[in-house]
């Protein structure tokens, strides 16, 4: 047994360069430009279709990648969803009644 | 509220008794950071209820939702959205630096995602504050007074980015104390859970608030 | 498979509640031990139980004739909501994962510990400050609250009890719960012993790590509504308050998004216990294990999709009606499943009807009823009118107190003598659990028709018609309070005094069988052999 959190080297993961960091990062700025920007236009029910998109490819950058999701196991991908899942049906299923009452 | 174990857990048991010579246990990086994610799930849906509201009130006053929108102002919370992701690439480099036993960088690092956590609440000091100056105080005469659209939004508003807020601290709070564990030793190039874990935290701090701001701010 | 050693002479000493180091209470309760947090979770979830038991005999006392002044309305209004309050955080809630679940879980995997053993000790130091900020809630300013465990808005934003200081103890206690489901999980994850595979582990293990993805996922939802409560009342938000636009509907769709998935926090366990009881006392290995543990799962899904069979009557959109009542439905299959597949066990086994067991069909026999009138319930047409009823307060009764309470009482006549290391008297135990299973039915049974004859819930008085099975009812809280003193009684007589116990008294073949009784410090030397949990060849009973 081993007295720390020490990993044995082959199962490391290497860690993401600082280059491929700051190039997420450079894609998160583009998105939230992007995102700022088509909300000065007026698409009607699209603006918060768009928005949310955009938000959600934000998050995908910040979930995969600099929270490392990309390259964890199966398992801890299957959390992620199945808590992800569950919000989406509280609220889907709140809508059944909210959205044909209001 | 405390950060809980798997930031720095080992399942250490009470020094056992003499006629016992059982193996000592072991710190599990795995776990520590499973313990961590379904700790995060719980940070997720904490505020997935009040996006369940939000939802829920923007279809019920889609009008007030946008005039209210209108009248938080783009480049703070721009600035604001700008600083958060910032903050979470430096907690990112900060791991690399870490890893690569760079450890002066990675100190600044967490010291700059530390000032930004600053910045942040800063900006929301002034955002709210410009808020009160306008009556717009949560319980006040003139909040109560508003139409019911706005005055859910408001509520909303300030109950949302208030609690955001408090992770914001929480947040910013739990990376200085790593911080001060790298300096002493406990948090090293070979074992660097707590940092992933407390960076972990962060990014959920930032992710929340990646939806807060087209919400709240870019529906007009 | 047998790995007895000389530990296992059982000599009458206190195994893991010998002193530790100079002994003293700070090894108590700033122990990490598993088993030592597993019996302080228990001391004070039997003391949270008595007190909210005498306070189900108070009321069933005020209620035994109409027209009684036993209590004001304000005091009992007060006391039906710490009742439920109580109950429901601070009893079923904890009661099975964090007293057997702390102790057997590690045992069932092979493995000496949880995976954070810190944050277990920190769970339950959170229990702790729940239950004294709960308490203080009924001592200090207006009194406690009045509102009823559900705490439902307007009412609860407007009463000056102390509901401020209530929700802040159930968002604590609520942390304590998602802590203890983080550290099963992660801990079922990572610390099976080598060739403990998911196939192998005892069903118990299934249900409370079932359980705990309901804790981690469900129960931060029902923090996000307590720290709303406090914020209207406090900073007067208004987001469900009607006349600032708010929909109070929002508040019961958030409070029941937890609540019913925390239905299913309660019974998972219980269920758990009875599919490891069922099989010893069949001598039979348990029928259908990949359904038992797949339901589990599939119970703790399903569950959380039909929270709004709460609010068929609240105004809520007929298609949310339809689509609720359709759900709930699906839910009730998997634990049926359960109920054949426990039968199925039964059939043909070899049966011992040892007093784990009579708790064990017990449970059966009360969940079955209690589930079967949830379908009455999750009909809309049906609850349109029991809603609100005496009907739903024996529906729950029947499969919280039925259901779970029996489970625990099960467990504790099942694993008391592995953890105390002495056995009580099978006659006594017999003797109280049919005391209480009549105290049960008589208590409750009559609650059923007086639902369905419009005895609304929670009223402090009652038209004369409903007199004659208001009285047969206060009757039999106290057939069933004489019932639990001797349980008790000859649990805790049975555990200080009784005859050494053996071994292995039921013949068990889970792994915390193979360990010393009482349990020592340290379970496991090394890895032990996973075996099959329920291949009882080669195994005998000691009793």
């Amino acid at each position: 047994m081993t007295e720390s959190h020490v990993i044995p080297h082959e199962h490391q993961h290497e860690p993401l360069s600082y280059r491929f960091l700051t190039l997420i990062w450079v894609g998160l700025m583009v998105l939230t430009a992007i995102t700022v920007a088509v909300s000065e236009i007026n698409l009607g029910e699209w603006n918060i279709v768009l928005a949310m998109a955009v938000a959600s490819a934000k998050a995908s950058l910040v979930i995969f990648f600099f929270m490392h999701l990309k390259y964890e196991n199966w398992l801890i991908k299957g959390m992620v969803l199945t808590a992800f899942v569950i919000l989406a049906i509280a609220i889907g299923l709140t809508f059944v009644d909210v959205g044909l009452r209001y | 509220m405390n950060e809980p174990g798997p930031m720095a857990e080992h399942t250490a048991t009470a020094p056992p008794p003499a006629e016992a010579t059982g193996p000592v246990h072991h710190k599990d990086y795995h776990a520590s950071k499973m313990g961590m994610w379904l700790f995060l799930f719980t940070e997720i849906l904490l505020f997935g209820g009040l996006f369940l509201l939000y939802a829920s009130y923007r279809a019920k006053f889609p009008e007030a939702f946008h005039a209210g929108g209108r009248t938080l102002d783009v480049f703070l919370g721009g600035l604001n959205t700008v600083v958060l992701i910032t903050s979470s690439l430096t907690v990112a480099l900060s791991i690399t630096a870490l890893r690569r036993g760079e450890l002066v960088r990675c100190l600044w690092l967490l010291a700059f995602t530390v000032a930004c956590a600053g910045g942040f609440m800063v900006n929301k000091t002034i955002e709210w504050t410009a808020k009160f100056h306008h009556g717009l105080i949560p319980g006040s005469e003139h909040m109560a007074a508003l139409p019911h659209g706005q005055s859910v939004f408001y509520g909303l508003y300030f109950a949302m980015t208030g609690l955001h807020g408090v992770h914001v601290i929480i947040g910013a709070s739990v990376l200085a104390w790593v911080m001060l564990l790298i300096k002493q030793g406990k948090v090293t190039a070979e074992d660097y859970v707590v940092l992933e874990n407390a960076g972990l935290y962060w990014h959920i701090v930032d992710l929340v608030w990646i939806y807060l701001f087209p919400l709240f701010y870019l529906i007009s | 498979m047998d790995q007895t050693d000389d530990r296992t002479k059982n000599t009458g000493g206190w195994g893991f509640m010998e002193p530790v180091g100079k002994g003293g209470i700070a090894t108590w309760i700033f122990s990490t031990d598993h088993k030592r947090i597993g019996l302080l979770y228990m001391s004070l979830i039997l003391t949270m139980f008595a007190a909210a038991t005498i306070m189900g005999l108070i009321l069933k006392l005020k209620l035994m004739t109409p027209g009684s002044t036993l209590l004001t309305p304000q005091q009992y209004n007060a006391m039906f909501t710490l009742h439920g309050v109580i109950m429901i955080f601070m009893v079923v809630i904890p009661s099975i994962p964090a007293s057997f679940g702390n102790i057997f879980l590690p045992l069932h995997i092979g493995a000496n510990d949880v995976s954070f053993p810190r944050l277990n000790n920190f769970s339950w130091w959170l229990y702790v400050i729940g239950a004294c900020l709960a308490l203080a809630s009924i001592f200090t300013g207006d009194g406690p609250p009045d509102t009823g465990w559900t705490f439902y808005v307007p009412f609860s934003e407007r009463t000056t009890t102390n509901v401020s200081l209530a929700v802040i103890a159930v968002f604590i206690l609520g942390f304590s719960s998602i802590l203890t489901g983080l550290n099963f999980i992660t801990t079922v994850h990572r610390l099976r012993a080598p060739g403990m595979t998911w196939r192998k582990l005892p069903l118990f293990v299934w249900s409370l790590y079932a359980t705990g993805w309901i804790q981690v996922l469900a129960t931060p939802i029902l923090g996000i509504t307590a720290l709303l409560i406090f914020a209207e009342r406090v900073l007067h938000l208004g987001l469900f308050d009607a006349t600032k636009g708010g929909d109070p509907l929002l508040y019961q769709h958030l409070f029941w998004i937890y609540s019913h998935p925390a239905v299913y926090i309660m019974i998972l366990p219980a269920m758990g216990v009875i599919s490891e009881i069922i099989p010893v006392f069949a001598r039979k290995p348990i029928f259908g294990y990949n359904m038992i543990a797949f339901s589990s799962l599939a119970i703790a899904f399903a569950g959380s999709l039909v929270w709004a069979h709460h609010m068929f009557t609240s105004g809520m959109s007929d298609t949310a009606v339809l689509v609720f009542s359709f759900l709930t439905f699906i839910v009730a299959i998997p634990s049926a499943i359960k109920v054949f597949n426990w039968l199925s066990t039964l059939y043909k086994g070899s049966i011992s009807l040892d007093p784990p067991l009579l708790f064990a069909l017990g449970f059966i026999f009360m969940f079955s009823i209690g589930g079967l009138t949830g379908l009455v319930l999750g009909s809309a047409g049906t609850d349109i009118h029991v809603h609100d009823t005496y009907f739903v307060v024996a529906h729950f009764h029947y499969v919280i107190f039925g259901g779970t309470g029996l489970g625990m009482f099960a467990a504790m006549h099942y694993w008391f003598p592995k953890v105390f290391g002495r056995m009580y008297d099978h006659g006594k135990a017999a003797w109280s659990f049919w005391l209480i299973l009549l105290g049960m039915n008589v208590l409750y049974f009559p609650m059923f028709i007086m639902g369905l004859q419009g005895m609304p819930r929670r009223y402090y008085d009652y038209l004369p018609q409903y007199a004659p099975l208001q009285m047969v009812s206060t009757w039999g809280s106290w057939i069933l309070a004489a019932g639990l003193i001797l349980m008790f009684w000859n649990l805790y007589k049975g555990s200080r005094f009784g005859p050494l116990a053996t071994q292995n008294p039921w013949g068990g073949a889970t792994l915390e069988w193979t360990l010393p009784t009482p349990l020592p410090h340290e379970a496991f030397h090394g890895d032990p052999i996973a075996p099959e949990p329920y291949d009882y060849k080669g195994i005998h009973p000691d009793e």
